[in-house]
């Protein structure tokens, strides 16, 4: 059977089990729709955390990036699972003691202001609709790439799916689809790793594999003028900013905070942090032995190789216009090397041989899609692969959908516009929340704007540097009143904005970068400007009143953790 | 009433310490002291880089479950807790 019958029964039987999954689960309540009633066991709560919090991203495009930064990658696998570790221990499960549906719930009511909850939502739908983007473009990838089809009829069809289960139903279908599509999307992932380290190392295991090619691999690097893989070039200062607002920032993302108002007890939010952990580690510690391979597969065939005899991928790839090839020296071979390496020595060497710069580019995003064909894999795991991308897409765009029609049709509509709405039309009000957050999402998918991977960077900044000191110090500080945390949060966010729109979009030099960090890391420093503007104005204001002061001393300890509720 | 406060204080020591590992293996190990780290070699790893992409990850999952039991248990002590 061909690649392209494998991926259509794979992708068939996968869409499948999800529909099944959201008629069996339909909500019936807004309790069911936005905390799944709170009866998820921990286990199942965190392996569908763990699918919520892996999207397209992490499937498709880490290991690639890995691979292309070698050391500096680093700072996305400890940034996007260092964050559990602060989410399980500062957030979790003073979060589910409190007991309300939404982290605009938990700032609205903790700092008892409207206004701080109208900031808390408008934070809330910024950052879920720019990490939303990327999902639908990602689904719409692997469509156009796998089926054949164009990438518009893709996100269509990736849509028409999400907003079947995701307003069907809410949280409890969306939390059973995902626990099916992290085993798809695990499975996919290390099925090629596993073969892929095996033949290239005689090990199974991925995470021990890879080990051995690494001095090889920076062998190859540096013959092409690259940086050692194991060494990196970024800053010292840029790495630990950057793997700080990652971390800061997936701990402060409302669709992760959310899941854990899913679970019966404090003592489950705190577990199932730990699960949710495991399952993403498992990706998380294999992507980089994906990337090594990939790495050395590509420097080991395809530099000086002959374009005319080219492999079956490179052209599948170059027609899609994902890797581009471009014959400066009309030598017929492929020059693939660092036209802007600074060794003079290696330049010469360049020169000598008469290359005429780097011919080859290729989208680090096609890197885990093309792996299993780059290294000889039978067709059924190029389709399981291609199962798997859209699985992690559509998960984390279903969680983030439900993020966005609860903040609406929540936040907005019923605690601050319209409190005495009855239930049935909050539960309709929130449907058409997420069917028109679909279409917008959609509308981005097919018309992205060109600067879809620089907005990445703003939702980790923006809930760095917004969502993170709010609740923090709301839990841990009695002392935090209203005054404090609006102007740390309208302050925190003005700064990160100002200077990711800046440096990104206005055309601010590098060389002004504040102590050498890029937009990309300037959301911990959002979140320390926070941080000290928050403690300081509430020092010079009234502390909070009462009631709240022991709302705190309450949420404090797990007895007497009700169900979570909505009033 | 004091009672609470010794569980508060006896949690806020328990985050210290694991916050502390958590800090020393990703931004200690991974890369402040990577270079010198670097030096070291297990199973083909500069442990330095092992420590960014791989060994962190691992630290990270048990101290969480490390946290998950002494609070269990510290809930119990003090009478705080929610049952099985």
């Amino acid at each position: 059977m061909t690649v392209l019958t494998w991926t259509l029964i794979m992708v068939g039987i996968s869409f499948a089990i999800y529909i099944g999954i959201a008629i069996w689960s339909r909500a019936k309540s807004t309790k069911d729709f936005y905390v799944a009633s709170g009866g998820v066991p921990p286990i199942i709560n965190g392996m569908a955390t763990a699918a919520d919090w892996m999207s397209a991203a992490s499937f498709i495009s880490m290991a690639g990036i890995i691979s292309f930064a070698g050391y500096d990658g680093s700072v996305y696998l400890m940034g996007w699972t260092g964050g559990y570790v602060l989410l399980a221990l500062l957030l979790a499960p003073y979060l589910r003691k409190f007991g309300k549906f939404t982290v605009p719930d938990f700032i609205g009511t903790r700092y008892y202001s409207q206004t701080a909850r109208v900031v808390a939502v408008i934070c809330a739908l910024f950052v879920s609709f720019t990490y939303i983007s990327g999902q639908m473009r990602g689904v719409g990838i692997v469509f156009a790439r796998f089926l054949e089809i164009d990438v518009t009829k893709g996100v269509i069809i990736g849509m028409a799916i999400v907003f079947f289960y995701a307003v069907m139903g809410g949280m409890k279908g969306i939390t059973y689809t995902q626990v099916a599509q992290y085993c798809v999307l695990i499975f996919a992932f290390m099925v090629p790793a596993i073969f892929i380290s095996f033949q290239m190392t005689g090990n199974p295991v991925p995470q021990l594999g890879f080990g051995q090619m690494l001095d090889k691999l920076d062998g190859l690097s540096t013959e092409l003028g690259f940086a050692a893989y194991t060494n990196g070039s970024k800053p010292m200062i840029d790495v630990i900013a950057i793997t700080a607002a990652l971390m800061i920032g997936t701990a402060g993302l409302p669709h992760v905070i959310v899941r854990f108002f899913t679970v019966p007890k404090v003592r489950d939010a705190r577990s199932s942090a730990g699960w949710a952990l495991l399952f993403i580690a498992i990706l998380y510690t294999t992507a980089p032995a994906i990337g090594v391979f990939v790495r050395t597969n590509l420097l080991q065939t395809v530099p000086n190789s002959t374009y005319s005899e080219a492999p079956a991928w490179f052209k599948k790839w170059e027609k899609a216009d994902l890797i581009k090839f471009e014959d400066k020296n009309g030598d017929g071979l492929i020059q693939y090397y660092n036209d802007k390496s600074k060794d003079a020595d290696f330049l010469a060497v360049a020169e000598q041989k008469n290359w005429k710069g780097n011919e080859l580019s290729i989208d680090r995003d096609i890197m885990v899609l093309a792996n299993p064909e780059i290294a000889g894999l039978p067709a059924w795991v190029i389709g399981l692969v291609a199962a798997g991308g859209l699985a992690a897409a559509l998960s984390t765009a279903a969680g983030l959908l439900l993020v966005i029609s609860s903040a609406i049709s929540h936040d907005l509509l019923k605690n601050a516009i319209k409190p005495d709405i009855s239930e049935k039309n909050e539960l309709l009000a929130a449907r058409v929340a997420a069917g028109v957050a679909v279409l917008l999402a959609g509308l981005i998918g097919i018309y992205p704007p060109d600067f879809v991977a620089a907005i990445v960077a703003f939702a980790f900044g923006l809930a760095a540097s917004s969502f993170f000191p709010a609740i923090i110090l709301g839990i841990f500080d009695k002392r935090t009143n209203k005054q404090g945390a609006i102007s740390g949060m309208v302050i925190g966010l003005l700064f990160t904005v100002v200077y990711i729109v800046g440096f990104k979009f206005g055309g601010w030099s590098e060389k002004n970068y504040l102590f050498g960090i890029s937009p990309e890391g300037i959301g911990t420093i959002g979140m320390l400007v926070n941080m000290v503007i928050t403690i300081t104005v509430s020092r010079l204001t009234p502390p909070p009143p009462e009631h709240i002061q022991h709302l705190v001393e309450d949420i404090r300890i797990p007895l007497g953790a009700g169900e979570a509720s909505g009033h | 009433m004091k009672n609470l406060q010794q569980y508060w204080r006896t949690n806020l020591r328990y985050l210290a310490i694991l916050l502390a590992v958590w800090f020393l293996v990703s931004y200690g190990c991974g890369i402040l002291f990577r270079e010198q780290l670097d030096t070291v070699r297990i199973g083909g790893f500069k442990l330095g880089f092992w420590f960014a992409q791989n060994g962190s990850i691992y630290v990270f999952v048990i101290l969480i479950f490390i946290y998950v039991k002494l609070m269990n248990r510290l809930d119990e002590r003090h009478g705080v807790g929610e049952g099985k």
